[in-house]
């Protein structure tokens, strides 16, 4: 008994955790037009339906586009701060880690809101800049704290060593700091790439004509359930694991040098 | 290098990100500050520094009830996650062997980065009228009527304790790793029964990683409005719904950002409360 109760509690666990990942892929390949059971199939018709559906392929690039921009300008500031404030003395550094890690505890509704009523006022349209700019703010704080947070002594003893050889700033950071620092780099970009890929609330706020895929999924989620529904869903789940993958081994690779 | 250039250099790779920071998040957060103390007359803007709107938060009987709804189901899903996700953590730190802890760890926590919209539709899909629970169980003459699972809080917190679980048990996990075992055969060798060690020894040395995952569970469940609009439907109303209802339908910015700082301060209270356990930079 002592040895069946902790693996029964943690198979349990992991179908609760499971369940509704499997009904929506499992669904998705359903023959039929309801996507609940019995389960008839399997069939590839709703995949074949969504990526012939040009809104939801609009809207998928767009959220790459979005995704794949706001990381990389969420990094580039994110490892400029940190290099910034890492290696060089600023007077008030620890208000300045504190304002730039602030939005993290602010809830994206409000980040959104704000942005929102700034760029109504400006009179600024809606568009996929503005969402990018947003999902900047949210990623920005992350990216910078696990930048910072890797940028130890070992680093810093070899940006000396190639100054004192006689490289310049801009050397030393392209060719010392940036290559030593690529796994939190990395892993700061891929994690910032797939919280914008599933961000919605401010996706949806500051976009208009064109939008995300989340934004785009919430608009089909009024007509009910649908396998075309578990389609898509099963797709934005298999990018997003791809993700979590690609963190892995770079963060995996830091471990073990 | 002197100390002036060391500065200016250091300030030019800091910059950007400041200003970014400054630009796209203080500034829209102290305009959103201001908007909340401004006025609606008729559909024209009238800033000031009136309380109306905080007023309003009193007096309406729907918007004081949307702040109790939404504590309530924090505050629900907050311990029921942390009681379901503390076993599962303890299982996969103690009884998994070491070189499967980190794929235990990592199958355990994979749906939590399905997409929010995603991830609430699934449920959906789980527990509608005609969905999977109900088809099943009809199928097999468990029911003879379908239950009436989703639109309801029931759904709302399934949905988020199924999202918070994942995430308590990637900190309280982190937590139970660091512990030296040698605390658990200190107490064992002074005498201690399981229980006694669990509770005065494991449980307290937990603590921080318990409140942090609580602490980040409060701030995205009381802010999240995708969750309880797509599984609660709209027969209670929380916080962050009522603020999209005053976005969309009533172009009412004055109130919303009054319920947005309403917001804000339930969090910075929560954080205060919890401050003295939460060890966030070791996240």
């Amino acid at each position: 008994m002592r040895h069946v109760l902790p693996w029964a509690y943690g198979l349990a666990a992991f179908a609760f955790i499971y369940l509704p990942v499997g009904a929506l892929v499992l669904f998705s390949f359903q023959d039929g037009s309801l996507p609940v059971p019995p389960f008839e199939g399997p069939s590839l018709r709703w995949y074949a339906d969504v990526l012939g559906d040009d809104d939801l392929v609009a809207a998928l690039l767009h959220s790459l586009t979005v995704a794949l921009g706001s990381a990389a300008v969420a990094v580039a500031l994110g490892f400029g701060a940190a290099y910034g404030l890492a290696r060089h003395h600023l007077p008030g550094s620890a208000v300045l880690r504190g304002l730039l890690i602030a939005p993290l505890t602010v809830s994206y509704l409000i980040v959104g809101l704000g942005l929102l009523i700034v760029v109504q006022r400006v009179g600024l349209g809606l568009s996929l800049w503005t969402a990018g700019i947003g999902h900047v703010v949210i990623n920005l704080p992350l990216c910078f704290a696990i930048i910072y947070a890797s940028m130890g002594a070992h680093q810093q003893n070899a940006e000396r060593a190639a100054r004192d050889l006689g490289a310049d700033e801009a050397r030393v950071v392209l060719l010392v700091t940036i290559p030593m620092l690529a796994p939190a780099i990395l892993a700061a970009f891929f994690l910032s790439v797939m919280l914008s890929w599933d961000e919605f609330i401010i996706a949806f706020l500051l976009t208009r004509f064109d939008v995300t895929l989340p934004v785009e999924i919430w608009s089909m989620l009024r007509s009910g359930l649908s396998p075309r529904l578990n389609a898509i869903g099963s797709l934005v789940f298999l990018v997003s694991v791809a993700g979590i993958l690609v963190i892995e081994f770079t963060l995996f690779r830091r471990r073990r040098p | 290098m002197s100390a002036g250039s060391d500065q200016a250099r250091g300030w030019g790779f800091a910059a950007p990100a400041l200003l970014w920071t400054m630009a796209f998040f203080v500034v829209p957060f102290v305009v959103m500050g201001a908007m909340s103390l401004a006025t609606l007359d008729g559909r024209t803007l009238v800033w000031g520094l009136h309380l109306d709107n905080y007023a309003e938060l009193a007096s309406k009987a729907y918007l004081a009830r949307a702040i109790f709804v939404s504590l309530e189901i924090t505050l629900t899903v907050t311990v029921v996650s942390i009681l379901l996700a503390y076993p599962l953590a303890w299982i996969i730190a103690f009884r998994v062997p070491q070189r499967w802890q980190r794929l235990a760890l990592l199958l355990a926590i994979l749906p939590f980065w399905t997409s929010y919209v995603v991830r609430s539709y699934a449920w959906l899909l789980v527990l509608a009228r005609e969905g999977v629970v109900n088809q099943t169980m009809l199928g097999l003459g468990l029911i003879s009527e379908p239950l009436t699972l989703a639109n309801t809080r029931f759904a709302t917190v399934t949905g988020f304790v199924h999202f918070f679980v994942m995430l308590l048990t990637l900190t309280i996990y982190a937590n139970l790793v660091q512990l030296s075992p040698n605390y658990r055969r200190a107490a064992m060798d002074l005498g201690a029964s399981a229980f006694q060690t669990f509770r005065h020894v494991i449980l307290p040395l937990t603590l921080p990683g318990i409140m942090t995952g609580a602490f980040l569970t409060f701030v995205l469940c009381i802010g999240d409005y995708i969750t309880p609009q797509i599984l609660g439907g709209n027969t209670e109303l929380t916080v962050p719904q009522v603020i999209m209802v005053q976005l969309g339908r009533r172009a009412d910015f004055p109130l919303a950002a009054a319920l947005a700082i309403v917001l804000m301060g339930i969090v910075t209270l929560a954080y205060l409360a919890m401050a003295r356990w939460l060890r966030l930079d070791r996240l």
